[in-house]
């Protein structure tokens, strides 16, 4: 198993080569200059060339990227174009927003969808089948954006119910540990701002577990209508199992793989998703802050970012792959 | 053995499945009655009824689209047709057991075999945790697993087809089932392995004193293990006698092509004799009889009348027009 999860992080190197490249070329193929835009429209040709022979953008793009690359390897993502801060400090104080945003919408995604997934199964062809499902067909069909923008006219507008925008109440004091505001407020036993970030994680993360949601409710569904059919689930009802114990032990725990390659692959498009909802929401997470740097061309931002996401999807990847262990025992990973 | 009162009865017993191309007979008539200590037979070709008789007994005909329309199931006298879901549950696994022809699939891949009979025994009876594992220890030494203790833990991929099926019988009489329903047990096995697991289903027999079912389309099983046997075709037994008598003085033309179509280790004919033709397509039985498309002694009437069960002086009962004349009607 520890060989396994080695020879799997070292398999990381050449995935982030790849993806450094992609993404050094995609930002420099883009039309656009940073000088111009921290200069703004008004900046003389002059001063725009000299901004640039300090940003080294003058040179060719295979030193530009030899560069990035040597910063790389030493830990440094360098700084931003922009801010002049240290990408890494500016990513590590916005992770932790998306990160749990991330984590509360997979929560809704996978409770909800496995459950109506199971429910649709067992129920093939009942009224809870049909609308579950068309609802999930209409859950994949839905842009976030404007879905995101109803639900804040909906529920912060009209109905006055949630806050529209932001992490936490300005009034609210939280001791911050972990920077995830729920298990913080927890951890600190802050039970007023663990009500207040819960209800601004509840907007953007619906909004956001809308797609994944529909995909896990539609693939435990098939998954358990193939799995309901075998031979085993006849055995342990004629054992005169409990139908709870045939549906959510014996089946489901066979029905999970895919289920489980699913989530894994949803929690990288999450990340990614994240962008356009954090934006909507004003949710103060990488997000947001990779959409302010692509807008201004700041490369060093949007190209640490994107390796940094890649990491976390490649690490989501390899805990899905050591979870399948966990569900069926005739697969070994060594 | 004569005065004992049955333990199973089916009367009359009409499994049906309602599908979008019509109504299939799958079980259409079926009467039988098994003992303590009993072996039935029950002898047919694939979509003959077997399997669904015995799944009705259990009442685990996949519903819809299947649905008992017709007859009852008596367990120890009580019937088991009105009896709800949650009261069946009780009786499976405990009164009525039952394993499947497939070992390889019939186990559930992601549980250890401990986990898979402890749920039995403590669905069932009034154990604990630790007193469940005692007797599934027992019980994997009671069917000649060796090294039980150890190999409770192990997952039924790390078990051979033979073990397994060895794992099935114990976990099958985890609670001492008056019933055992035993599904073409032996089909996916090696022909050794078969002949082991039919001694062990013989000896505890007489160990347990349970009746069983075994559904077989093997006449060399049904020789080997059963006291009776009831060979059916389209859904309906046609011929219902006991093992002596039935290999002795086969009555049925089915029967008959069933019996010769056996490799005879003496007989050196190049070609093994088979029944032409395919079994009947449950949704539009033949007007007559519906084995006489295939019969090679068919009649005129066959084609038109469907023949009752006839019984001789032996309880031999045949259903077939040959021996309309002979015999009384006993059954409409």
């Amino acid at each position: 198993m520890l060989n396994y999860i080695i020879r799997r992080l070292v398999s990381l190197i050449p995935v982030l080569i790849g993806v450094s490249i992609l993404a050094f070329s995609l930002m420099h193929l883009v039309p656009g200059d940073p000088a111009r835009s921290i200069l703004g429209e008004k900046a003389t040709e002059a001063q725009l060339e000299a901004l640039r022979e300090e940003l080294n953008l003058n040179d060719p793009y295979i030193v530009q990227y030899g560069r990035f690359m040597g910063q790389i390897a030493q830990g440094d993502l360098g700084n931003s174009i922009t801010s002049k801060e240290a990408v890494i400090v500016e990513i590590g104080s916005r992770l932790p927003a998306t990160l749990e945003l991330t984590l509360f919408a997979m929560g809704i995604a996978v409770l909800v969808g496995v459950l109506a997934g199971v429910i649709a199964a067992v129920k093939q062809y009942s009224w809870f089948d049909n609308i579950s499902m068309s609802g999930a067909l209409f859950g994949v069909s839905m842009p976030i954006f404007w879905l995101g923008l109803m639900m804040i006219w909906l529920f912060a507008v009209e109905l006055n119910w949630l806050p529209p925008s932001g992490r936490l109440s300005n009034d609210i004091e939280l001791q911050t540990i972990t920077n995830l505001y729920l298990l913080d407020s927890i951890l600190t036993l802050n039970g007023e701002a663990f009500v207040n970030a819960f209800r601004h994680l509840l907007m953007p993360g619906i909004a956001l577990a809308t797609i994944p949601m529909a995909i896990i409710a539609r693939m435990t569904r098939s998954s358990m209508l193939e799995v309901m059919k075998q031979d085993y689930i006849r055995t342990a009802n004629a054992k005169g199992l409990a139908s709870r114990l045939v549906v959510f032990q014996h089946a489901l725990k066979n029905a999970a793989l895919p289920v489980l390659t699913v989530i894994g692959l949803q929690f990288g498009f999450l990340l990614g998703g994240a962008v356009l909802t954090e934006t909507i929401f004003s949710w103060p997470g990488v997000g947001r802050y990779v959409m302010d740097a692509i807008l201004s061309r700041d490369y060093p931002v949007v190209q640490s970012t994107i390796l940094i996401v890649a990491v976390i999807f490649v690490l989501v990847n390899l805990i899905t792959d050591l979870l399948y262990t966990l569900f069926d025992p005739r697969i070994k990973l060594d | 053995m004569a005065e004992q009162l049955p333990i199973l009865e089916v009367d009359n017993l009409h499994t049906h499945f309602f599908t979008k191309s019509g109504v299939v007979k799958a079980v259409d008539g079926v009467s039988f009655s098994v003992k303590p200590g009993e072996t039935l037979g029950i002898v047919g070709e694939s979509g003959s009824g077997k399997s669904i008789t015995a799944m009705s007994v259990m009442k685990l005909v996949p519903s819809p689209p299947g649905r008992i329309v017709d007859g009852d199931v008596r367990f120890n006298g009580d019937s088991l047709l009105p009896k709800t879901e949650k009261e069946m549950r009780k009786i499976r696994g405990k009164d009525i057991s039952m394993i499947f022809q497939d070992p390889m699939t019939s186990l559930n891949p992601v549980f250890s075999v401990e986990k898979q009979m402890l749920e039995t025994i403590l669905t069932h009876e009034d154990m604990n945790k630790h007193q469940a594992r005692k007797r599934a220890v027992e019980l994997l030494d009671l069917v000649g697993i060796p090294d039980a203790k150890k190999r409770l833990k192990n997952y039924p991929h790390e078990f051979s087809g033979g073990m397994r099926q060895r794992v099935m019988i114990a976990m099958a009489l985890a609670c001492n089932p008056k019933v055992l329903i035993a599904d073409e047990p032996t089909t996916a096995l090696d022909v050794t392995i078969q002949a082991q697991i039919l001694a062990l289903l013989k000896r505890l027999q007489k160990e347990l004193g349970m009746a069983i079912i075994m559904i077989t389309h093997d006449l060399g099983v049904v020789a080997e293990v059963c006291d009776r046997v009831m060979v059916m075709y389209g859904g309906k037994p046609v011929e219902f006698a006991s093992v002596k008598e039935l290999f002795d003085g086969p009555k049925h033309p089915y029967t008959w092509g069933l019996l010769s179509s056996i490799p005879q280790i003496h007989n050196r004919k190049e070609r093994l004799e088979a029944i032409q033709g395919l079994p009947p397509d449950l949704r539009h039985l033949p007007e007559g009889c519906s084995f006489a498309p295939r019969c090679t002694h068919v009649k005129d009437s066959c084609l038109h009348i469907d023949p009752a069960l006839l019984e001789d002086d032996t309880d031999h009962f045949v259903r077939c027009l040959l021996y309309e004349e002979e015999e009384k009607v006993i059954q409409p």
